[in-house]
This record gives structure tokens, C-alpha cells and sequence, in this order.
């Protein structure tokens, strides 16, 4: 069966890969607005991160850099959007493209290593915990405070605001909310998180690749649409539970399906397992009950 | 193909002879690579191969768990954990997202990489010589002295050695430092023209007739794409063209020395089989290619000047004739 070492990787990659759900319900459900960026955005945080360690930086301070460049590519998909005036969908494509090349130019090689250096792991690791335990702790850490966070975010004022936005943007605007702003700023939050999902992969993976934003939008959507299909997202804290619940789902899933010698499957079915599993999730509450709508056409 | 049934007639009598020798129960190899490509197919083929040639049968004494990720870096961390924690006797790493990955979880479990070109770069190894810690591999890097090597022996008085390269390739530009470095351990001296389109190779390797003895080319895309411009100014100016890959010999360069990742995967098994057999990682150097393929192409010498000796003809793994 599943060995400890296997699940808590399990955990930990869901772990960090909810933070990327989590952007993805501010993006996709929140704002209305399908945001490829987040394939360009993920590296681009592993990158700054992985640059700025090596440099010597504070690991948690290189984090950081990682979040504002997140963001900073956000608001431009966001700002390409609403000032430009391009299609939401193509404006997050062009962006997702350029950062390959930002990335590499951030980079100046296609792989930096971090085996060894001082990572935000490191100082946990002098815990009295099995080795493989410590970055699902200290990720855990992080999601719980990115959740609150967040939550008191969309009961505020802006957050308030910004659901309007994506909801009904006519009424927002007929309200006096500034839409376009809305979008620019939720944009660049969403990413931003992706760029914190990134450094803390890079860092937790030890090294960070210009290869490693590939699906990334996929996962993301396959984690949320599970976690909704869990924990029916009928408040923001319920959808934001949700997103974490469904990103460790989708990552066990895959652990058990690199364990299931006995059913024949093997690493390369993945993909046919996440678009069974997403289909599965969308269709299987609609069966139980007559939501469907919910999931299929969104507030419809 | 004569040489793939020796080996394999080679190995099935040897594994006849091991399962006779070894009933006890299965080591297991578990070997993860970054994605599905025929290069890296052919590493993960070779190690199982060579495995097999030194006893170790499938489904017999050796269990063999091969997952790929699909180029898809989460799923590659899942699979090492997996490896991980199923504690197998060796874990075999194709390719450095793969092998850094693995490097990241494994603690005390033996790791083999292959079709790692800088695993010091990588931060995989501190020093390749003595890796010290549970890891160790082949490195897929060009064997660039023994390049050298075969250089001076075709072109035994040459002094000056130039090479044409894009300055904006990071791989290329390495490489070139690389090439400076060991010719300087020579005594001998680099002159590089650069072009960074395939537009300017000609005029970069008109540069540097009349300097150099010798142009040896490494493996940039640039200037490989153009390599016939290079060629055609080594015919004309009779200065002999050497290549880092084999494909270029047919297009008229004089000689190159390559390897097939199948060679590098059985290079890498023959590592995993030393570990199997209980020595250490740490104390294993990191390898890199020993067997290489001589390619070389007369009739592109004798129009660049240069006869090339019986020996060195005798010595090629494919002598080829111009496709011109």
C-alpha cells in the first residue's frame, strides 16, 4: 500500500498546489475571468525565488519577491484585459508565452538548483519530526494563513466590491465600483499566490525548471472542480476549503495510481485519470441532486 | 545488429549462469525519467539491459518499477517520493529535473542519474570526483579532451584551434569556456568567431582562416543548422573541420566521436549493478561517456588537405561518404 514517505508527498504537493486552487477560484469563479497566466506565473515565482537564494537573499524575503512578481504578472494580463481591451482569455495566453522567455532571462539557464542552500524549509528541519513530515507542516502553516487571509480579503469592503464585479459587472458599475481596477487588482492577487506556490515548490523540490509551469491551469481547475464536487462552495470560506480539499484529493489520486500496480495502471494514464476525474466531478452531483446547473453553467 | 544479438546470446548465457548462482530474493531498481523521448527511452533500456547482461532477470532476481512523469515536474516529485518510500535497492534517475527531484527526498536509498550533463551544476554531486553522499552517475556531457585527443592525433602539429559559436546560447557558451580551458591545459590556443544567427556563420568562420590549425565544433544549434558554411570555408582554405556530433561527418566535416544514450544507459547500469553488488555511491566518481563512436569522412580530409592515417580509418566505427 501507499507508503508514509509517498502520501506525505502527496500532501505536501496538494498543499502547495491549493494555493494555486485557491487563485483559480478568485480568477475562474470569483472574477469570471479564465486566466491562463498562471502557467507562466508558477515558474516565474519558482525563478525569483531560486535566483534571489542563490544570491544569499533570506529565503523567506526571496519568497516574497516571488509573490510581487506573481502579481506583477497578473496585473499585466489583467491590465492587457481592461485597458486594451483584449479578450481575457488571449490576454492571459500572451502573457503565459512572454514569461517562458522572462523566465529564462530571470534564470539565465533553464535549471537552478537548490539542493543544499538555505531554503524556508531548512530551519524546520531541526524539528523533532521525520523528515518527510516537516514541509507538510509548515505548508499547512501557510495555506491555513493564505485561507484567512483571503477570507477576511472577500468580506471586505474591496472584496466585496470585487465579487460584484465578477457577478453582475453592468450592476457593479451601475454601484459605483471601479470594475476594471477590481479585475486588475484580483488578477494580480490570483497570481500572486501562484508565485508563492512556485517558490515554496522550487524550494521544496530543489531546484527550479522553466519546465515547471507545463498543466499547471489544468491541475489547478481538476483540484477545485474536485474539492467543489467534495464541498458543495456555498460560502467563501466553504470554497476556499474546498480548493484544498480537492488539490490533496487529486495529488492522493495520483499517488495511488502510481501504487496500483493491480489495476494496471501506471504514470502515463495521468492524464486520462485527471480528465475522468474532473468529468466525474462535475457530472456526479448533478446525479445526486439537481445542482447541476451550479457546476455546469456558473450562478446561472 | 550483429553486435545486438552477441549481446543478447552474451547475456542470456550469463543470466543462465547467475540464476543458477543467486535464488535469493529480488533486488529491486526503480528508475524514473522527466518524460517519454527516445533518447532517454534508450538510457532506461540500456540500464535494464546491461542489468540482464550481469545476471539480474526480470520477474526472476530483479524487480524493475520505470515510471516517467510526463514532463510534468509535480507528478516527477510524486514519483520520487513513491520510489522513496517503497525503499528500493537502487533509484535510477534519467535527466536532471528528474535526478534533482529525487536528490531533494532521498536520504540513505542509493541514486544512479544518467543523462545528466552538469551534475555539479545541478547541485546533485558536490565534486565529481568523490560524491561523497548516496549519489553518483553518468554524466551525458561532451568528452571534449577526448575530442581534443582525436583532433591532435588527425592534425598532430596544430597549435591554434577555432571554433565558431552564438555568443547567446547559453549551452554553446559553456561549452566554448569549457573547450578554452582545456586547450589552454595544452598549451594550445582558442580563436572563436561568434554569430548569433545562422546567417553569420560563413563570415564568423572566414574569421578565422589564416588564424587557426584546426576548427573544432561543439554542439550548437547556430552554427550546427550552418555547419556546411563552416565546411565549405575548411575545404577552401584547407583547415580541417571537426565535429562534437557524428551527423555533421556526413555533411562534410572530417571526423567526430559520439556516443548513443543506449551506451549511456548500460554505462549507467553498470553502476547500479556495482551498488547491487554493495559498494558505495558515495565513494563511485561520476563517469562520463567511455564508449564513443568514431565517425570519420576521408574523401571531406582530402578536401580539406589532410590524409587521414590507415589506423584512425581502421579504428571508425563508420567511415561515411559525403552526401555532397
Amino acid at each position: 500500500m501507499l507508503s508514509d514517505i509517498a502520501l506525505y508527498g502527496a500532501i505536501e504537493t496538494g498543499l502547495i498546489y491549493g494555493l494555486v486552487a485557491f487563485a483559480i477560484y478568485l480568477s475562474f469563479r470569483v472574477l469570471d475571468f479564465p486566466d491562463l497566466t498562471v502557467d507562466g506565473s508558477f515558474p516565474l515565482g519558482a525563478a525569483v525565488a531560486a535566483v534571489l537564494i542563490i544570491d544569499g537573499w533570506d529565503p523567506w524575503l526571496a519568497t516574497g519577491c516571488a509573490v510581487l512578481a506573481g502579481m506583477a504578472a497578473g496585473a499585466v494580463t489583467a491590465i492587457l484585459n481592461v485597458k486594451l481591451k483584449i479578450l481575457n482569455l488571449l490576454a492571459s495566453i500572451l502573457t503565459m508565452i512572454a514569461l517562458y522567455s522572462v523566465n529564462l532571462r530571470v534564470m539565465g539557464r533553464p535549471n537552478i538548483a537548490l539542493l543544499g542552500e538555505d531554503t524556508v524549509l531548512t530551519p524546520w528541519y531541526s524539528l523533532d519530526l521525520p523528515y518527510h513530515q516537516v514541509p507538510v507542516l509548515l505548508f499547512v502553516i501557510v495555506i491555513f494563513a493564505s485561507l484567512i487571509l483571503l477570507w477576511r480579503f472577500m468580506k471586505s469592503e474591496t472584496g466585496l466590491a470585487m465579487r460584484a464585479t465578477g457577478a453582475n459587472p453592468r450592476m457593479a458599475r451601475a454601484q459605483g465600483i471601479a470594475t476594471g481596477a477590481m479585475i486588475i487588482l484580483g488578477v494580480a492577487v490570483s497570481n500572486g499566490l501562484v508565485g508563492l506556490a512556485g517558490a515554496l515548490f522550487a524550494q521544496s523540490q530543489g531546484a527550479a525548471d522553466v519546465t515547471m509551469g507545463v498543466g499547471v491551469i489544468v491541475i489547478g481547475l481538476a483540484s477545485l472542480i474536485g474539492g467543489e464536487a467534495v464541498i458543495t462552495p456555498s460560502t467563501v470560506v466553504r470554497a476556499l476549503i474546498a480548493c484544498v480539499v480537492g488539490a490533496i484529493i487529486y495529488r492522493l489520486a495520483i499517488a495511488f495510481a502510481l501504487n496500483a500496480d493491480f489495476l494496471g495502471l501506471q504514470a502515463q494514464d495521468l492524464n486520462l485519470i485527471t480528465a475522468v476525474l474532473v468529468t466525474l466531478a462535475i457530472v456526479l452531483p448533478g446525479i445526486r441532486s439537481s445542482v447541476v446547473g451550479k457546476l455546469t453553467r456558473k450562478k446561472a | 545488429m550483429a553486435k545486438q544479438t552477441l549481446r543478447t546470446l552474451l547475456g542470456a548465457s550469463l543470466m543462465a549462469v547467475a540464476s543458477l548462482a543467486q535464488a535469493a530474493e529480488p533486488r529491486v531498481v526503480a528508475i524514473t525519467q522527466i518524460v517519454e523521448h527516445p533518447a532517454l527511452d534508450a538510457v532506461y533500456q540500456g540500464v535494464k539491459d546491461e542489468l540482464a547482461e550481469r545476471g539480474y532477470t526480470e520477474g526472476d532476481n530483479l524487480k524493475v518499477m520505470h515510471e516517467s512523469a510526463q514532463g510534468n515536474s509535480a507528478i516527477a516529485s510524486q514519483i520520487a517520493r513513491k520510489f522513496i518510500g517503497d525503499s528500493p535497492d537502487v533509484i535510477v534517475a534519467i535527466a536532471t529535473p528528474s535526478a534533482q527531484t529525487v536528490a531533494a527526498a532521498a536520504r540513505n536509498i542509493p541514486v544512479v542519474f544518467a543523462a545528466v550533463t552538469d551534475p555539479v551544476g545541478a547541485k546533485l554531486v558536490k565534486n565529481a570526483e568523490a560524491p561523497g553522499a548516496n549519489i553518483t552517475g553518468v554524466s551525458d556531457m561532451l568528452p571534449i579532451d577526448k575530442h581534443l585527443d582525436m583532433l591532435l592525433r588527425v592534425v598532430p602539429g596544430a597549435k591554434r584551434v577555432g571554433t565558431v559559436y552564438n555568443p547567446g546560447e547559453a549551452n554553446a557558451v559553456s561549452l566554448v569556456e569549457l573547450l578554452e580551458e582545456r586547450l589552454q591545459a595544452r598549451g594550445l590556443t582558442l580563436v572563436k568567431g561568434a554569430a548569433t544567427k545562422t546567417s553569420e556563420v560563413l563570415g564568423a568562420a572566414r574569421s578565422l582562416v589564416g588564424k587557426v590549425d584546426a576548427i573544432y565544433l561543439t554542439t550548437d544549434n547556430t552554427v550546427i543548422s550552418a555547419a556546411e558554411a563552416v565546411i565549405s570555408v575548411g575545404e577552401r582554405a584547407k583547415i580541417p573541420v571537426f565535429a562534437a556530433d557524428t551527423a555533421t561527418v556526413a555533411r562534410g566535416a572530417v571526423a567526430a566521436m559520439g556516443f548513443d544514450y543506449y551506451d549511456h544507459g548500460r554505462q549507467a547500469g553498470v553502476m547500479v549493478a556495482r551498488i547491487l553488488e554493495g559498494e558505495k555511491p558515495g565513494d563511485m566518481a561520476v563517469e562520463t561517456m567511455e564508449k564513443l563512436d568514431l565517425f570519420v569522412n576521408p574523401e571531406a580530409g582530402e578536401r580539406m588537405g589532410i590524409t587521414l592515417s590507415d589506423d584512425v580509418i581502421a579504428e571508425a566505427a563508420e567511415v561515411v561518404k559525403s552526401d555532397k
